[in-house]
């Protein structure tokens, strides 16, 4: 965020933010209104409503191409938790806009219900063959990272046989993603020991993700790879915390004792701080 | 030319994120007081494995690191400034702690303040005059309960990382402060929102209570 805009996100309020989202004349003052209403989690109906009409807007056009608004309400109606964006951000993955399906697909994974899962594995139609690059853009023709990702969170069990394919392809963000997935939907130790090897991947931004995606998944025998994997402490802390999370949450918490597996995590963090 | 000196300049001359680290870790296993300025110099790369094996070097030499690190430690830089802190956290040398105590409860680093609430925990108070002990151990307990009440859920699990350290000393020296962790220790499980941490606490409880 620029400093410029840290001063107005202190000066906006709710009726501004919303007011200034419903008008047509300023562009960039919709585009910062509707980023303000999910980073301050207004959940206010009216709200809501407003960010609704934004992702069906046709003013707001990129150079590109692209709906800047769209991308930025989808991305805000995901922060906000209300069902009644489901269906409408389902409709999105229809959409020509590659990065307005990438924040619908993300929003939906936040928004955490089930209904969107058919929309989102259509996206998975033609398989790794048909996850090929746009010519001329830095992307692939689906936001697959993203879907792939919604439907592991979900829990998207039918998707299984679609998603297992993506653990070979050739872009590694995909790749993992799709490992991450498999193991959320099988809990299969090969797919975590797929995200092991990723940390000592050469890629720092890679290790970084593959830690933030083991410790979202609670994979117990990473520990001490993620101990030593080559990243910052912070990162390397939350993951740990996700695993003993994930231990804790498999034991009786009503009892007092501590399972060794747990002591064995806490030990790790304990050194990393 | 003389080892140190060699492996000083193949650091210098490291051309690579690879061959850094491989480097510090060469010059790190040498534990040599001419090292000093050179690994520290590393804290500030932003080069996470080289600056571990910076710190695991600076820890080795020890004492000696103090007086320059605390000379040299940059103010605008928090990720040197929280690998630092990991350096006077390791050597539990007295002359940093009242750097720690202010970092622990003031930096603007959640990893700084992490790092000297852990570290306040391992101050080697031998190494104090022990006329001044007492007072210094009361002034750490106060700034680690202080610090489990932080805004970011890692720098209050190093506080009681801390606590439970600091506790451990104190069973001979201040019985009745150790009574006081204990208690905060129980309040704390009670009001603390993060399971991790409230694990943390228990496990906390459990060592105390076999040392005593």
């Amino acid at each position: 965020m620029r400093d410029e805009e840290k001063t107005e996100a202190e000066q906006l309020t709710l009726e501004q933010a919303i007011a200034n989202l419903k008008q047509k004349e300023d562009l960039g003052d919709r585009y910062y209104a509707a980023w303000w209403l999910g980073k301050f989690r207004i959940t206010e109906p009216e709200a809501i409503a407003t960010l609704l009409e934004a992702l069906e807007d046709e003013q707001d056009r990129a150079p590109d191409g692209g709906y800047p608004l769209r991308r930025n309400a989808a991305r805000a109606l995901g922060k906000l938790g209300d069902k009644s964006a489901v269906e409408p951000l389902s409709r999105c993955l229809e959409f020509p806009d590659y990065y307005v399906r990438e924040a619908a697909a993300q929003a939906l994974e936040m928004l955490q219900d089930q209904r969107c899962i058919p929309a989102l594995t259509k996206l998975l139609d033609g398989g790794v063959a048909a996850a090929i690059r746009v010519p001329g853009k830095p992307h692939l023709v689906q936001p697959y990272e993203a879907i792939i990702e919604a439907l592991g969170t979900l829990g998207a069990k039918e998707a299984t046989s679609l998603i297992e394919p993506f653990t070979e392809h050739s872009t590694e963000k995909v790749k993992y993603a799709a490992a991450r997935a498999m193991y959320q939907l099988t809990r299969e130790n090969k797919y975590g020991e797929m995200l092991i090897k990723a940390l000592s991947g050469d890629d720092l931004q890679l290790r970084r993700s593959a830690l933030m995606d083991l410790g979202a998944v609670g994979y117990l025998h990473a520990g001490q790879a993620i101990a030593d994997t080559l990243a910052e402490n912070s990162m390397k802390l939350i993951a740990l915390k996700g695993l003993l999370e994930t231990d804790l949450g498999n034991n009786n918490t009503e009892v007092p004792t501590i399972s060794t597996e747990s002591i064995k995590i806490m030990n790790l963090m304990d050194s990393l701080l | 030319m003389p080892d140190v000196q060699r492996l000083i300049q193949a650091v210098n001359q490291a051309d690579s994120a690879d061959l850094l680290l491989e480097t510090v870790e060469d010059l790190s296993e040498a534990g040599d007081i001419v090292a000093i300025p050179t690994l520290v110099e590393v804290l500030g790369f932003n080069n996470p494995g080289a600056a571990v094996a910076a710190v695991d070097g600076l820890i080795k030499i020890g004492e000696p690191v103090i007086p320059y690190l605390l000379e040299n430690l940059d103010g605008y830089n928090y990720g040197a400034r929280a690998w630092a802190t990991r350096v006077f956290a390791g050597i539990g040398d007295p002359a940093a702690l009242d750097l720690l105590l202010e970092a622990a409860v003031t930096d603007f680093s959640q990893s700084v303040r992490r790092a000297a609430a852990k570290g306040l925990g391992s101050i080697i108070w031998s190494k104090l005059p022990i006329e001044d002990v007492a007072a210094a151990q009361q002034q750490v307990l106060k700034t680690l309960i202080l610090a489990t009440e932080d805004g970011e859920w890692v720098v209050r699990y190093a506080a009681i990382v801390g606590l439970e350290a600091l506790g451990d000393t104190l069973a001979t020296v201040q019985p009745e402060l150790l009574s006081e962790i204990m208690t905060r220790f129980q309040e704390l499980i009670a009001s603390e929102p993060e399971a991790a941490i409230c694990a943390r606490i228990k496990y906390a409880i459990n060592q105390l209570q076999l040392e005593q």
